[in-house]
């Protein structure tokens, strides 16, 4: 049987494998991101089917803004790609201030991301829109908010493994975690396009 | 009575709460039963302290089983988590049956509340807390073994996984102790379990525990799949696996695709009864059918999810008992596959009567019979196996003819179901009560009883009694029988599921004989804690530390009985399906290696309880809104899952040195004794050597 690594999960310049268990580590990940994606999914579709259940209060065109999310989109996008060189300083073996810087503004575009929400959010509130309003907002703050949380979720991530890469260097099991971030990282970019293209644009076409 | 007791520390906790005081204060039968459940929980977790605190035993139950990551450890503690969730919903069934029985035109003994409680706490209990863990259990056990590994993927997630569980079955007792249990039934459906009909804690004690096993079993499935794909031993191709690793990956597939849809049916209904949301609701806009969607795209994948770890357990069981190798192996394989794939496609045939179109309704009743193909498939696969075959009426092989015959009738009551028509007719009926029985039992309770009795020598190093196991597979066959198939009759004939008071007198005699059906399995469940007494006291004659009692196939036979913590001392090299047997019959399978390496196992760990025990605080500050013990319980598992990530010495070395004298010690075990031929496999000269079988 061959036991070649899937390609992204070499942790070395040179293409090789430090950490044995690599690859069923981050193959675990992948897993898990399906099951998540399955979760987003099913609130993508719930989302779809209570659309129209706007019970009288505010509907997607009184509520949906696009410049602020379309931002949101550059925020998280931008993250993502420093987020990739997070992970080729990792693979090339810079040193560790520039890891850690590249993992800072990741940090940073992700917290200014969630802090533009939070505002959405509140604006909405002010407007009476609120989840308990009707079947629509309900569903809308079970999936937009639910992907906020992961992105909370994976700056907190990336606090615990800044410390991490200070504290231990830059060992086996801190770069197998650092990729599962990135895995993380990136999944939640793809969600947020998914978010942007049905949620916020879908509701604000014409 | 009725007034919140010190609301900022115990929530909406009120006296009333207690069964003790509600039994007190009107001491009726209904009442008193309540009481006495709760006291039983009391009691029970009481003597279990004071069992382990006279034998000394706190510090090997902590050190040695619970903070354990060896899946063979895990995979135990499990199936005794089953055992024990079984005997209390196995009770609540005897408990239905005679209040039924009883309640012909008059009130019962049970009051509806009750009752309802008892159906719903049955039903989740069963699902979630006995056949979930029992199967996850076995595969946790079995799995590496057959594969050739060392332990599985991922031990740490998998203790996690298995205190969720425990979390969520712990949740399920406490229950009993303090307030009431939903009467909504093993689904939940809202708006009833709404906030607007059940303000009560009764349906969050279903949100929390239901979500726990749900979490966990996530969890384990994506072990299970990650351990089948990436940890197989050299040579172990896909189409080599034994059977019961490819059902148990299959089982692992539906699982980490089948349980979101069921933390997301929870999670909104949490969101609506905590937050006011209106996902589920009557008014502004919420939808009760998509509860139903979301439920059964999760419900209808997990009747598989139960039913392939038993097909699989099944398969090795009628190869091993008729000398004979599977037939059909890439049919069956084929057919799990088509069932784990079309599993996903029926899930509307659990509402068919909520008002979609004809045609909608037709597509998944095709959808619904089609998935009787593959299974049809299986089932002659096993007939041909033990064709020609020198068949042994061992237990496990008794289970396995029971579940062929029983199934197939379960089978058949299905196709009806699945015509939408008919189903009109047959829907909310005793009809469908009989009909799912008829597939689980089989399906799957006897299939992990098959398991258990089949690999229990290898676990524990000695056979199970084999007069009071057939004792005990006779009872749960007539058992089933009897409570069972009036069920059919009586649902046929109109009488709702569900109902705790009949009105209709000819029900009576039919509803006797589910009675007596009840305790016969009552005494099923009884004569296997009988064998497991009987067992233990006679292991002295029964031992099999030598590790191959039945003349087994797959890899884990080829390990000492019960086997050591790294499983093989070298790992396997595999070169055809059913290795072990095959090397048996071509020379000494049992060759010590050239030398011995040190192995690394993955260290214990304290933090997986942690996790079980702060999710399961948080789970129960929710139900009781008492918010300091959420958040306490939460912050918990965010401490636990952070401390978790610096910890850098998760590996412990076992010396080669040590290694090899445990594999000398075996190895002289194995050549010690006399290889038996099969006929005397059950008698005390069965050491666990087996005769190989001529070609």
């Amino acid at each position: 049987m061959s036991r070649s690594a899937h390609t992204g999960i070499t942790l070395g310049g040179k293409g090789e494998t430090h950490h044995a268990n690599a690859e069923q580590d981050l193959f675990g990940f992948w897993v898990f991101l399906m099951s998540d994606a399955v979760i987003f999914a099913l609130l993508f579709a719930t989302y779809g089917a209570m659309l129209g259940g706007t019970a009288g209060g505010p509907t997607p065109r009184d509520l949906y803004e696009l410049k602020p999310t379309l931002i949101e989109t550059a925020l998280l996008l931008i993250s993502s790609f420093t987020w990739a060189m997070a992970s080729v300083s990792l693979k090339y073996g810079d040193t560790r201030t520039r890891v850690l810087g590249w993992m800072g503004a990741t940090l940073i575009l992700g917290l200014v991301f969630l802090s533009m929400e939070t505002h959405d959010f509140a604006t909405m509130f002010a407007k009476g829109a609120y989840p308990a309003r009707s079947g629509f907002l309900s569903a809308f703050f079970a999936l937009v908010p639910l992907h906020g949380l992961h992105v909370l979720a994976g700056c907190v991530w990336i606090i615990v493994m800044g410390v991490q890469v200070i504290m231990m260097g830059l060992d086996d099991r801190t770069k197998t975690n650092m990729l599962r971030l990135g895995l993380f990282w990136h999944f939640l970019d793809i969600v947020w396009i998914a978010i942007f293209s049905t949620v916020y644009l879908q509701g604000l076409a014409p | 009575m009725s007034e919140p007791v010190l609301p900022a520390l115990l929530g909406r906790f009120e006296w009333h709460d207690l069964p003790f005081v509600r039994a007190w204060e009107n001491p009726n039968v209904s009442e008193i039963i309540g009481a006495g459940a709760g006291g039983l929980v009391i009691f029970g977790a009481l003597a279990v302290a004071a069992l382990l605190t006279v034998t000394g035993r706190w510090r090997w139950l902590w050190s040695e089983w619970l903070t354990s990551l060896d899946h063979k450890k895990i995979g135990i503690m499990y199936v005794v988590l089953a055992f024990v969730m079984l005997s209390r919903a196995l009770i609540e069934a005897v408990l239905m049956r005679m209040q039924q029985a009883a309640a012909v035109q008059q009130p019962g003994f049970l009051s509806d509340e009750h009752f309802a409680q008892l159906f719903s706490t049955h039903g989740s209990i069963m699902i979630f807390f006995m056949a979930m863990p029992f199967l996850t259990g076995i595969i946790n056990y079995i799995v590496p073994l057959q594969i050739g590994a060392r332990d599985m993927a991922f031990p740490w997630a998998n203790s996690v996984g298995l205190a969720l569980t425990a979390g969520g079955a712990g949740l399920m007792m406490v229950s009993l102790v303090a307030g009431q249990f939903s009467t909504g039934g093993w689904s939940g459906y809202p708006p009833y379990t709404g906030l607007a009909f059940s303000p009560d804690v009764g349906p969050d004690y279903w949100i929390w525990a239901v979500s726990l096993g749900s979490l966990g079993s996530t969890i384990a499935g994506i072990n299970i799949a990650v351990t089948i794909y990436k940890l197989r031993c050299p040579g172990m191709t896909f189409m080599r696996l034994p059977m019961f690793c490819w059902t148990s990956l299959c089982t692992a597939i539906l699982m980490i695709f089948a349980m979101p849809p069921l933390t997301v049916a929870t999670a909104l209904l949490a969101l609506d009864r905590y937050l006011g949301f209106h996902f589920f609701t009557n008014d502004l806009g919420g939808n009760m059918m998509n509860f139903a969607n979301l439920f059964w795209l999760f419900g209808h994948p997990e009747v598989y999810i139960l039913i392939l770890p038993a097909f699989g357990v099944y398969s090795e069981v009628v190869s091993a008992f008729s000398t004979k190798s599977l037939y059909g192996y890439t049919s069956l394989v084929i057919a799990t596959m088509a069932i784990a794939v079309l599993s996903f496609t029926v899930w509307v045939h659990h509402f068919f009567t909520m008002g979609q179109s004809a045609n909608i309704n037709a597509v998944f009743g095709i959808a619904t019979m089609t998935i009787g193909i593959p299974t049809g498939v299986k089932i002659y696969d096993w007939i041909w196996t033990m064709f020609r075959g020198e068949v042994r009426f061992t237990v496990p092989m008794l289970y396995a003819l029971a579940f062929m015959m029983t199934f197939v009738i379960g089978g058949l009551t299905g196709i009806v179901l699945a015509i939408p028509p008919l189903d009109y007719v047959f829907h909310n009926t005793l009809f469908l009560v009989a009909h799912f029985h008829n597939m689980l039992i089989p399906g799957m309770l006897y299939g992990m009883l098959a398991a258990y009795t089949y690999w229990f020598p290898k676990a524990f190093g000695f056979r199970l009694n084999e007069r009071w196991g057939r004792i005990a597979c006779g009872c749960w066959v007539v058992g089933f029988y009897l409570a069972f198939m009036p069920l059919y009759v009586l649902g046929a004939s109109g009488m709702a599921r569900r109902t705790a008071e009949i009105f209709e007198p000819d029900f009576r005699p039919w509803l006797y004989v589910a009675g007596v059906g009840a305790f016969v399995l009552l005494a099923a469940l009884g004569s296997l804690f009988v064998q497991l007494g009987v067992s233990i006291r006679d292991r002295a004659t029964t031992r099999v530390t030598a590790g191959d009692p039945w003349d087994g196939r797959a890899l884990e036979w080829s390990t000492s009985a019960p086997p050591p913590e790294y499983n093989f001392a070298v790992l396997p090299v595999v070169n055809r399906r059913d290795e072990f047997y095959e090397a048996k019959r071509d020379a000494n399978p049992f060759a010590p290696p050239a030398r011995y390496d040190l192995i690394e196992v993955p260290r214990e760990s304290a933090l997986g309880p942690a996790i079980g025990l702060a999710a399961a605080a948080c789970c129960f500050g929710l139900v009781w809104h008492m918010w300091w013990l959420a958040g306490l319980g939460l912050t918990g598992v965010a401490a636990a899952l952070i401390g978790r990530s610096f910890v850098r010495d998760t590996r412990r070395i076992i010396p080669a040195v040590e290694i090899e004298a445990t594999e000398r010690r075996w190895l002289t075990t194995v050549h010690e004794h006399r290889p038996i031929p099969r006929r005397l496999e059950r008698t005390p000269v069965n050491r666990g050597v087996a005769e190989a079988t001529p070609r």
